[in-house]
């Protein structure tokens, strides 16, 4: 049976054309405080590290797409009627090497709790949509 | 920050008189979320021998107080749609006592009515947010697949065949209280090990017995001052103590997976009503999850980080246990239409007043009602005490 139901899809705001036009370059930009040199996700009008300094307190820096399992669950139901025919699939939060967290999924990879282990590396995969959107993914380095 | 001194002064400056369900729980199509606030309310005022037109203050979330006074036909004087997910009816509580003590009402009403199960419209959902954003492309929607990542964390952090364990005393504990509720959708379904190992996974590591239910319900309380409060038909319960907030929205975004923001009301609340862990007789958990409720103990302090597996060992959170949890069989037996925190204060209030029939505690003078909001984002904590 044909799922017909699209995903849902995301609604860049101003502060993340950025990360979201970075990501069909295949490339991701990251938000990085100048006064704390943290960096953060998703992104802001301001630095939360250092939100005084405005907008003016941020520059974009490329991260480096090294990156580590920082936990996952296997998804057997589906929250949304788009995701009927994925299942199941691995929703999971991924900690890149500039000490953020991502929402992600994890493919190439069976969807089994043995085959994943917490701290596991990842490299990005970049998923071009037809939507003209592209998703950030992670699979096992 | 809290002024704790300033808080003791409000500790029972307001009592809950009236509590109250919808007539009927579960899958109900025949009513709408607003039947049930509507009906659940009727049903709280009549507990506390009150009227529609002696309340003079509303509070709700899920809808705004605007649709629920005029579906109601009242005018209230105060009004609070403060909508931080299920937790938010506890906040409520907390927040009328506040109204009441500084003069602004004398008679509160919080009602709460979701067709989880049967509602004919869907949420909407603002595209724009960044959870929607960020999070939802990825299949990373609602609570299942965000409490299951947390829960996971938690396994690897503090074990994982212990946290199993742990998940399924609660699933089995639980379900065993809702044997004794006739109100409960478990009520005449006793539930085993076997049958929680053996339960279909949702979001692993998720049984399906280790989630909510999804119904139709609705609730309701009433809460007026200390001087008002002799008059209640059926007995007044004190409120005692209160904290609230949150730290985050979306879970990648919560600021450490294994401890939610109770780390900070459960302690505030206790601290304002005076007493230790030692004093509760009961403890009122929003179980979302099983995971919720093992987290949640920990944040409130009853054990510390990780401890949690340890405490609710041997069924001890059971009919007959040392530590009596979630009395009315919970969001995981009783009824859970989307945001179930009001049932916990429903259900302490009754155990406060010694009206909970099979399942009635011998000894009940304090209880801890706590909700938790969102994806973990928020908590409310209340501490009540019986007259």
């Amino acid at each position: 049976m044909t799922n017909k139901t699209p995903k849902p899809q995301p609604l860049s705001q101003p502060e993340s054309d950025r990360y979201w036009d970075g990501l069909k370059n295949e490339e991701i930009w990251l938000q990085r405080s100048k006064a704390t040199g943290k960096f953060q996700f998703y992104p802001r009008q301001i630095s939360i590290s250092d939100p005084e300094s405005g907008a003016n307190g941020l520059e974009w820096v490329q991260a480096s797409g090294i990156a580590e399992l920082f936990t996952f669950s296997i998804v057997h139901a589906a929250p949304h009627p788009g995701f009927v025919d994925d299942l199941p699939y691995i929703a999971a939060l991924v900690q890149l090497a500039e000490d953020v967290l991502v929402p992600t999924n994890i493919v190439g990879v069976e969807p089994e709790p043995e085959a994943l282990q917490i701290g596991m590396a990842l490299k990005p995969v970049f998923e071009h949509s037809e939507g003209g959107h592209t998703l950030l993914k992670f699979t096992p380095a | 920050m809290p002024n704790i001194q300033r808080l003791k002064n409000l500790s029972g400056q307001a009592h809950i008189v009236g509590v109250g369900e919808s007539n009927k729980l579960g899958k109900v199509p025949e009513k709408s979320p607003l039947a049930h606030h509507s009906e659940a309310a009727i049903n709280a005022l009549d507990d506390a021998g009150m009227q529609l037109s002696d309340v003079d203050a509303l509070f709700t979330a899920g809808w705004s107080t605007l649709d629920v006074g005029e579906y109601l036909g009242i005018q209230p004087r105060y009004t609070d749609s403060t909508s931080v997910g299920g937790s938010s009816f506890v906040i409520h509580v907390a927040h009328a006592l506040a109204a009441i003590a500084a003069g602004y009402c004398e008679v509160a009403l919080i009602t709460h009515g979701q067709s989880g199960r049967s509602d004919r419209g869907p949420i909407p959902r603002n595209p724009g947010t960044p959870m929607a954003q960020f999070e939802a492309p990825y299949g990373i929607i609602g609570p299942p697949v965000s409490y299951a990542m947390a829960a996971r964390r938690y396994m690897h952090q503090y074990g994982e065949d212990r946290t199993r364990q742990a998940m399924a005393e609660i699933a089995v504990s639980t379900r065993k209280w809702a044997n004794l509720n006739p109100m409960a959708y478990f009520y005449d379904k006793p539930t085993t090990f076997d049958d929680y190992h053996n339960s279909k996974w949702v979001a692993w590591p998720f049984h399906l017995l280790d989630c909510c239910l999804v119904t139709d319900a609705g609730a309701a309380i009433v809460i007026t001052t200390p001087e008002r409060a002799r008059d209640a038909k059926n007995g007044s319960v004190k409120i005692l103590g209160a904290g609230e907030g949150h730290d985050h929205s979306g879970i990648s975004q919560m600021p450490d997976l294994t401890s939610a923001f109770g780390r900070y009301t459960g302690p505030q609340a206790l601290e304002m009503a005076g007493v230790t862990h030692s004093d509760i007789d009961l403890a009122m958990v929003y179980d979302s999850f099983t995971y919720t409720v093992l987290v949640s103990l920990e944040n409130l302090g009853f054990c510390g980080p990780g401890e949690g597996p340890d405490f609710v060992a041997s069924q001890r959170t059971a009919p007959g246990g040392d530590f009596p949890l979630n009395t009315n069989g919970g969001g995981l037996s009783y009824t859970h239409p989307g945001m179930y925190g009001i049932f916990t204060i429903v259900e302490a209030a009754r155990q406060l007043r010694g009206q909970a029939g099979e399942r009635q505690l011998d000894n009940c003078d304090l209880a801890v009602a706590h909700g938790t909001g969102g994806l973990l984002s928020s908590t409310g904590t209340v501490v009540l005490g019986a007259e």
